[in-house]
């Protein structure tokens, strides 16, 4: 991959800040031409710099009022325990992030409801029959404080 | 909240699988006109359902190898107000993603780091020296799989 200059990651910063900004404006501000300010950023989607663009759905807008991340520590002494508890989760539809982590937490559900009792719903029926679960813990989403995810480039 | 009727979920379902799908390729998969198209996601778009859009970076290739998820406890509560604490913290660089809570925790923050030693560099100098942080844990994430929401 060829490394990325100044330039790149100035256009990058631009993009991260606003994903609709147009090519005119974004060569305008990093000092490029349209036309190489364009190809830059062909290159980064190609080399997989940038990995995608993606519409932002809000939940709540959806009706899907209750956000909670599950934190589940899985009995390790079964050894294929991540790979069939991963696959189980992907099978309950109101799971919409996966996560694995080194740490006392092994794996992290994002569970989204519409209200409690639909959550109560889930977690009874779908969440607590996933395989080779040792212990959960749950955070509630109260609100997000800042969700930028903007990289220090 | 908008009456979602099933082509405006359809929709959203396709925008979910590629954000940046055209108008035309999008009201093709749907069975709308492309100025019909256009009209809904407008109208998505002004409700909020769609609240935006979003350019997603590898931050691994761009020298951010470790993200790590931090839990945090707040031991003053009361004394320091949380927007003290949410100002400050949002306010750091590598902090991506901040979270008010309800649990064992009071806040979840996404951090990247370009190593280990620079993410505990983060952590001793930006993060455990902000107004009012208690208990603190740590949980370096290893994978990630964002799976669609159910709509």
């Amino acid at each position: 991959m060829r490394e990325l200059d100044a330039i790149d990651r100035k256009i990058l910063r631009f993009l991260q800040d606003d994903a609709l900004i147009s090519a005119a404006d974004l060569a305008d501000h990093v000092g490029v031409g349209a036309a190489s300010c364009w190809r830059r950023i062909e290159r980064m989607e190609q080399s997989g710099v940038i990995r995608e663009r993606k519409v932002v759905i809000d939940p709540k807008a959806l009706g899907l009022e209750v956000e909670v991340s599950l934190r589940v520590t899985l009995d390790k002494t079964q050894t294929d325990a991540f790979d069939r508890f991963i696959e189980a989760a992907r099978d309950v539809r109101e799971v919409n992030e996966i996560q694995t982590f080194l740490g006392r937490v092994d794996v992290r559900l994002n569970v989204l409801a519409r209200d409690m009792a639909h959550y109560q719903e889930i977690y009874r029926t779908r969440i607590l029959a996933l395989p080779h679960i040792a212990d959960i813990e749950a955070l509630m989403l109260v609100a997000n404080v800042m969700t930028k995810e903007a990289l220090p480039l | 909240m908008i009456d979602l009727d099933d082509t405006d979920r359809a929709l959203l379902r396709a925008l979910q699988g590629d954000g940046s799908a055209k108008a035309s390729d999008l009201g093709r998969a749907v069975g709308l006109s492309q100025p019909a198209t256009w009209r809904r996601v407008k109208r998505l778009e002004d409700a909020g359902v769609i609240a935006g859009r979003r350019v997603v970076l590898d931050a691994a290739k761009l020298g951010f190898g470790v993200t790590v998820f931090l839990g945090i406890k707040l031991a003053t509560k009361g004394r320091v107000s949380l927007e003290d604490f949410e100002r400050a913290v949002s306010a750091i660089p590598e902090v991506q993603l901040v979270q008010h809570v309800l649990g064992m925790y009071d806040y979840r923050l996404k951090v990247v780091a370009p190593d280990l030693s620079d993410f505990e560099r983060v952590l001793r100098r930006r993060i455990m020296t902000l107004p009012g942080v208690g208990d603190v844990e740590a949980n370096v994430l290893l994978s990630e799989e964002k799976r669609p929401l159910p709509i």
